[in-house]
């Protein structure tokens, strides 16, 4: 044999010392591409590194470079499993700065891809999670696949509405670049009915399960101070106790015309957050039922349709605007100089911010629960790097 | 000399059959998932996907075979053969009907016990020899698992060896001629019960497949091992799983009673096994894995007392019905 191996095999693996693994960036469960460095006692975390940046693409930089026009369907491409909601925070930056009105009918259309994208989202948030804990050999991958199954009517109905399932380009600085096809509402009242349904056999497979909630009870607590003092927001904020959602606290978009319950846990632990998700579920049905009902007539956008990519000029200065992802706090910062393309961007992704919390919570976990936490974080990798 | 011969020859026919019947097996578990989950599974290779196995054993014989640069070269590629040997043995056994098996000994069930709890030998040969901190991990899971399930899987599967009074596994079929054990009154069920849980864990399926844990240590202990080695290890694990299948088969189900003429009984015998491997399936894709800790504390705080208790509540039910003076 050889002695490199002899002496590496010694070295390493011996008594009560620590181990040193890596978990990522190629690894099943590192949701993209995430580089954890745990440092295993055991089968104890007792540390652990965080490492991102391996899907880094110069989001802000290419910002720069394209014109208001242009920029939206590029901006899909950061949240790529909630691309409507980063689309809506750059263009609303870009509405405040030039003070562009907002039709009541563009509103309420962006409200509803918002809550649909909300919906799509968190089942793409409790498949990976529950493959996460159950294995992609097991019954984890079963629940998987009945998100996925009920993610893809929504995506359907996205395709129905803009032609793409995944990067859409539905807004423009105005408003909204598409209007709502024949038939359409009906398809997506159906929809919508038919996922509360199926919203409730999940929870009946997950939640009279004692082993989920062996795995998923009391790991990963996030206290209410460490949640506020990292910064985390969306679901995560709210399963740690603190009221906050920018849908009520800073209303955009007409988010005031609707009734909606803003859920809030208190246990702070990824049973709290996937219940504040789940009820989510819900109240985002609820408010695209409310849109659809209560739909105005009018145009669609406030300006003309696109004709050329440097036909909308934004005068100089610089905002911000934010909005509920269904991660969190979805931010976009511009600084105008007048002409057709910004001249500085930068996005404040909610997982970002979010994954900060993870070296915090993680150590004196089991291992499995290293992919359990992650999980219920719900980080989307293509928002984290930009 | 003819004694060697027919054994031979009956150990041949046994391990083609086995290694046959586990190949098909596989398939039967995607087909059953692939409806649990709203799918079809596989359907392109063969009507319905029957050819699939075939293609799959094909496919990973034309596999490169990778050994790891620091690998321990010797007990890498040893694991493989030592942990597919006991998953092979364990059928040697097993009696399919009244008298149709390789040897029928008189202390047929410890053996079988005994060689299916080698399987961690090979096993922890992998995890070790891998090089691989996965691996490794995964077979120091393994090691504790398997240590700690084992006690109450024998102590249940001796509550039917202190029902039918022997040891020999034909002896046990033919005490359950007027009543299948799972239908003896709660012993029965109780037992039954604790023996499809702790072949879960045995069988390394989630609940209870921390080793493999593909979420969190990718593959476990065979992350490493690619082509035929791999084939080795899946085709030891499911043979293992048909073998403990036709074990609970035999206990409780009455092997190969059923109706019909005598030579349909290695068919429900067959039958019996499957439906206990599709049980142990069904409980698979519907359950999320639990951590390390939490199946060790399951198996030492509740699941070893609660089959002391049974085998010791079996013994006293045995002595009051032969009555006093036995």
């Amino acid at each position: 044999m050889d002695p490199e191996a002899r002496k590496v095999i010694e070295m390493g693996y011996g008594g009560a010392e620590r181990l040193t693994m890596n978990m990522g960036p190629q690894h099943p469960s590192a949701h993209g591409v995430f580089r954890a460095i745990l440092t295993l006692q055991g089968e104890t975390v007792v540390g652990m590194d965080a490492v991102i940046g391996y899907l880094h693409r110069c989001h802000e930089k290419l910002g720069e470079t394209l014109t208001y026009t242009q920029y939206p369907s590029i901006a899909s491409k950061t949240d790529y499993v909630a691309a409507m909601s980063s689309e809506l925070a750059y263009v609303r930056a870009a509405e405040l700065l030039g003070k562009i009105e907002v039709p009541k009918r563009a509103q309420y259309l962006r409200v509803l891809v918002g809550e649909l994208q909300r919906i799509a989202s968190h089942c793409v948030w409790l498949g990976t999670w529950c493959m996460d804990m159950g294995g992609a050999l097991g019954g984890g991958a079963t629940v998987f696949l009945y998100c996925i199954r009920e993610r893809e009517m929504v995506l359907d109905l996205f395709e129905a509405l803009v032609g793409a399932r995944l990067l859409y380009g539905f807004h423009q600085v105005g408003g909204t670049r598409y209007d709502l096809p024949a038939g359409w509402v009906q398809t997506c009242r159906e929809t919508v009915d038919f996922i509360d349904r199926r919203i409730g056999e999940w929870e009946d497979m997950l939640e009279d399960n004692d082993f989920f909630l062996a795995r998923a009870r009391g790991v990963g607590v996030i206290s209410r101070e460490l949640a506020q003092e990292i910064g985390i927001s969306g679901p995560l904020i709210r399963a740690s106790g603190v009221n906050y959602d920018i849908r009520r606290a800073e209303p955009y978009s007409s988010y005031e015309d609707f009734d909606f319950k803003v859920p809030v846990e208190t246990a702070g632990d990824c049973y709290a957050r996937y219940r504040v998700r789940m009820v989510e579920f819900r109240e985002s049905s609820k408010i695209v039922r409310q849109v659809l009902d209560g739909l105005p007539a009018g145009p669609i956008s406030s300006r003309p349709g696109v004709k050329s990519v440097g036909q909308v000029r934004i005068p100089k200065g610089e905002a911000y605007a934010r909005v509920e992802g269904p991660r969190g706090e979805v931010g976009c910062y511009l600084v105008a100089d007048g002409s057709a393309k910004p001249y500085r961007m930068k996005w404040r992704g909610a997982s970002f911010s979010n994954l900060a919390v993870l070296p915090h919570i993680i150590p004196g976990h089991k291992v499995a629960d290293v992919v359990a936490i992650m999980g219920s974080v719900d980080p989307v990798f293509g928002e984290v790097d930009r | 000399m003819t004694d060697a011969v027919d054994a031979f020859v009956a150990g041949f026919i046994v391990l083609s059959a086995v290694v046959g019947v586990v190949t098909y097996v596989t398939l039967l578990e995607r087909k059953f998932a692939a409806r649990m989950q709203s799918r079809i599974g596989p359907y392109r290779v063969g009507p319905h996907g029957l050819l699939q196995p075939i293609a799959d054993a094909l496919k990973l014989l034309m596999k490169e075979d990778i050994v790891p640069r620091l690998a321990d070269r010797v007990v890498y590629n040893l694991a493989p053969i030592v942990f597919l040997i006991p998953g092979m043995l364990i059928f040697a056994t097993i009696p399919f009907a009244p008298g149709l098996g390789v040897a029928d000994l008189n202390i047929g069930i410890l053996f079988f016990l005994a060689v299916s709890a080698m399987e961690i030998v090979g096993l922890f040969m992998a995890g070790w020899g891998s090089n691989n901190k996965y691996a490794l991990l995964s077979a120091m899971r393994a090691v504790n698992q398997i240590i700690s399930y084992d006690l109450p899987f024998i102590f249940t599967a001796l509550v039917p060896v202190l029902l039918a009074g022997s040891l020999r596994l034909s002896d046990i079929a033919t005490a359950q001629a007027g009543l299948w054990f799972v239908f003896y009154p709660v012993i029965g069920q109780l037992a039954f019960a604790a023996f499809i849980i702790t072949t879960l864990a045995a069988e390394n399926r989630v609940p209870f497949d921390i080793l493999e844990a593909e979420s969190e240590l990718v593959a476990g202990f065979r992350v490493e091992y690619s082509g035929m080695k791999f084939a080795l290890i899946q085709l030891g694990e499911y043979a293992h799983m048909v073998g403990t299948s036709f074990l609970g088969a035999l206990l409780f189900l009455g092997a190969w009673a059923g109706p019909g003429p005598a030579w349909l009984g290695p068919v429900w015998f067959l039958l019996k096994a499957m439906g206990v491997f599709l049980l142990v399936t069904w409980v698979r894709w519907s359950f999320v894995r639990i951590r390390v800790d939490q199946i060790l504390a399951i198996s030492w705080k509740l699941l070893l007392p609660l089959s002391l208790l049974l085998l010791m509540a079996t013994a006293l039910v045995v002595v009051l019905r032969s009555g006093p003076g036995v």
